[in-house]
């Protein structure tokens, strides 16, 4: 092996300590796609993690500041690739707040049904791996044989899978199949026995426990501070959730909604009886917590795509018309932040007049859930840096963009 | 055989050096089998587990050549050596693994006699030489050149040879109970019924049986313990360098030392080729009743050992697939904090058991110590070319 020192990818080598460099990714098989950790690490104890980001940046923003608003939503769903839905969502919102829009009645219930069964498949794909970067292979299977049905269901309404872009600015692309909600029914009465196994193969496994209880502590103060969101957010006890707590246009979509957000408050989390209970080793704001506050939310999420079925039924008119290609944007810019499965989803768009908008951004909630890693690692093992980043459940496309 | 073949041909060690070829022949054959179709066994309980089928379309319905047809595909691959790697020990690696745990075949029984070296320490052989196979791993994974494999081989040194300590100190007492370490005669000992089996001698060895257990799934890699080739921390630990042939060589390997502990403990605790049921001895397959019927009662033998030692490793399979993996610390401290104390107390406690019933408490059929008239008997049914 000849070691050149004044390599500079061997910068390591004229460190003259025990400490070495690892490069964790990009191709590694829990970075959860193309990202890149690199480890300081003495023997087995990291003392610096460093995420290096960037191998999935598609310039998704510029394209925006050069297609029209409804043309933009395919980009959409290639940023949080594993739930489409609530990308689409965040962007169509968004555009909407700045023309000043209103979506039917019925739009707004079929945006629900289907965010809500997004955020469903998103977490189930996040205690799947979370499964896997423990080593244990099972639950990663059980749960893509449920959210596989999700897609089926989707890919019923609108011919896709993953990138679905059925949200577009104005309402929805089309009404709901015939026999669609029968069959939704059918997966949630499915799905809901489902949940306790899932329960069983990981939240209460011991060895489970074991190894995600009181690693990468994320106090509520630190979560703020890094502006992380959604379930890290709320695993660490901070009861803030965009459904209930945004912008009025955002939460006018959930209104007549009834569900909870989960969060540890005065140390039990809301419903929790029936769920196996918090262990004994577990420290608010943990990676068990993280874990267990998306399972809970799976449950809320399948109570409102029940709720949301109930208005549908009920509710008269069209699902919306999508607005033109050609739709003049207004002078000035919106910006609005979505509760997105992995944390606050904002867009910001600003018009000059013309159809195309003069400038797009997004904000990512994985890219500050990951900005919390360097800390949350400091002096853990290798075996926990897997363990602390599946529990923040970042997705790269959305990151990159 | 060794010596009825020597009387003609000449010179005699030809007729040695024949007999031990045939019996490395077959030993080979049935580790290579054991592990091709073990792989198999593995996918499809992992697929029953998992709420999925398994392979399913090579060589019919059940996928069954599925071991052949990956074993095609390993020696096709390229032999790729990495260029940081110490080409010479990289190259060497897979097969210091592989003899070694290939090599213990020779002094495991797979029924009464049916041995191809009998030795009086066939534990001690047995323990020893498994524990050169980390040797393999610690080499493969140092001269990789990967800092991955690296951490794989440091994990594997510490793991495996904490986790040799316990297993050792288990082994030892069910050796006590019997009071020989010959494999065969502890086999021996065990005929007839179930009660008659060394796990359920004292209620020592039946803990330590779980002890064994829980050290022998740790010593030879096998999740919850399978730290040296983490896939989710490690890449693949000591064996991300590898692909094709040498990968599939230490995959092998890793197999068949399963097969060894499982059989061992089949041997040591659960009565070796006898089964639960006295059943050669009702149809009266015994060596009384001449050569064919005891050929034929060893045969069964061979069949209920090879039985017990796949249900070791099907439950391998089944704590594999079902548990995540522990932490190195963890590891470390199941092994010196909960193993090593329990199996030090279990040895302690079965010496003062068998010190005070030498003749057994509770299941007095046991036959603690061989009869005086079985000892001569058992050294000239031994192996050929033992001497």
């Amino acid at each position: 092996m000849d070691m050149q020192p004044l390599d500079p990818a061997m910068a390591e080598f004229d460190v003259q300590t025990d400490e070495i460099l690892i490069n964790m990714g990009p191709q590694h098989p829990s970075t959860h796609g193309v990202l890149r950790l690199v480890l300081r690490s003495d023997g087995e104890v990291v003392t610096e993690v460093t995420p290096h980001i960037g191998y999935l940046h598609r310039c998704a923003e510029k394209i925006g500041e050069n297609v029209s608003p409804r043309q933009w939503i395919p980009y959409t769903d290639r940023m949080d690739y594993l739930a489409g839905m609530n990308m689409n969502l965040g962007w169509a919102l968004c555009v909407e707040k700045l023309l000043g829009m209103e979506v039917p009645e019925k739009a707004r219930h079929l945006r629900v049904i289907t965010c809500e069964l997004n955020r469903i498949a998103s977490h189930l794909v996040a205690m799947g791996t979370y499964g896997l970067d423990l080593g244990s292979f099972t639950p990663f299977t059980y749960a893509f044989r449920e959210r596989e049905k999700i897609l089926d269901l989707f890919e019923e309404l609108c011919g896709a899978r993953l990138t679905l872009s059925y949200i577009t600015v104005g309402g929805v692309t089309s009404d709901l199949p015939a026999g669609w909600l029968e069959r939704c029914e059918g997966f949630l009465q499915e799905f809901m026995p489902i949940i306790d196994e899932y329960h069983a193969v990981l939240t209460s496994n011991e060895v489970f426990i074991r190894r995600c209880a009181n690693v990468g502590v994320l106090t509520a103060d630190a979560a703020i501070d890094y502006g992380c969101s959604g379930p890290v957010l709320r695993g660490s006890g901070v009861d803030w959730d965009l459904r209930r707590d945004g912008e009025p246009i955002y939460t006018r979509t959930y209104e007549g909604y009834r569900f909870e957000v989960i969060a540890q408050t005065n140390g039990h989390y809301p419903q929790d009886e029936d769920y196996p209970p918090v262990p004994r080793a577990a420290v608010l704001g943990d990676s068990w917590h993280r874990f267990y506050v998306r399972m809970l939310e799976v449950v809320q999420s399948v109570k409102l795509v029940r709720q949301g079925m109930d208005f549908y039924r009920r509710a008269a008119g069209s699902c919306g018309e999508p607005v033109k290609l050609s739709q003049k944007l207004p002078k000035g810019e919106a910006y609005l932040e979505t509760e997105a499965p992995k944390g606050q989803m904002g867009f910001m768009v600003v018009g000059d007049g013309s159809a195309i908008p003069w400038r797009v951004r997004a904000r990512s909630s994985s890219f500050c859930n990951l900005s919390a890693i360097g800390p949350l690692c400091r002096g853990c093992l290798i075996a926990d840096v897997p363990a602390i980043l599946g529990s923040l459940d970042i997705v790269l496309g959305e990151i990159d963009r | 055989m060794a010596e009825y073949l020597a009387q003609y041909i000449t010179p005699p060690w030809l007729a040695y050096l024949l007999v031990a070829l045939v019996q490395c022949v077959l030993l080979l054959a049935v580790a290579v089998v054991v592990a091709g179709g073990y792989t198999w066994v593995e996918r499809k309980v992992a697929g029953r587990v998992q709420d999925r089928l398994g392979p399913t379309r090579v060589g019919g319905r059940f996928g069954w050549l599925q071991a052949l047809a990956d074993g095609l595909k390993l020696l096709c691959k390229e032999d790729l050596v990495p260029g940081s790697a110490d080409a010479m020990l990289f190259r060497m690696a897979p097969y210091i693994s592989f003899c070694a745990s290939f090599s213990v075949f020779l002094a495991l029984p797979f029924a009464d006699g049916w041995v191809a070296q009998r030795l009086d320490v066939g534990i001690f052989f047995i323990l020893a030489v498994a524990g050169v196979e980390v040797f393999g791993v610690i080499l493969g994974g140092y001269a990789s050149g990967s800092k991955w494999s690296l951490f794989g081989a440091m994990r594997e040194a510490a793991q495996v040879v904490s986790y040799e300590v316990p297993l050792a100190l288990c082994a030892v007492i069910p050796v006590m109970a019997a009071g020989t370490m010959d494999l065969v005669s502890i086999g021996q000992m065990q005929t007839g019924w179930l009660s008659n089996w060394l796990v359920f001698h004292d209620p020592f060895t039946f803990v330590t049986f779980w002890v064994y257990f829980t050290c022998a799934t740790a010593s030879v890699n096998r999740a919850p313990f399978d730290l040296a080739e983490a896939e989710s921390e490690l890449v693949a630990g000591f064996l991300t360098e590898y692909s094709g042939f040498r990968w599939s060589i230490f995959f092998m390997a890793e197999y068949a030392s399963m097969f060894v502990v499982s059989g061992l403990a089949a041997i040591l605790f659960c009565g070796g080729w006898n089964g639960p049921l006295p059943i050669t001895s009702w149809l009266g397959l015994t060596a009384d009743n001449g050569p064919i019927l005891a050929f034929l009662g060893n045969f069964l033998g061979a069949c209920n050992f090879t039985a017990k030692a796949c249900l070791g490793m099907i439950v391998m399979v089944w704590a594999r697939w079902t548990l995540p993996r522990l932490r190195i610390d963890q590891v470390m401290t199941v092994c010196l904090k909960y193993c090593v104390p329990l199996a030090a107390a279990m040895l302690l406690g079965a010496m003062l058991w068998t010190y005070t019933w030498p003749n057994g408490l509770i299941l007095k059929s046991v036959r603690l110590l061989p009869a005086a008239s079985q000892t001569p008997a058992v050294s000239t049914a031994s192996a050929p070319g033992a001497h």
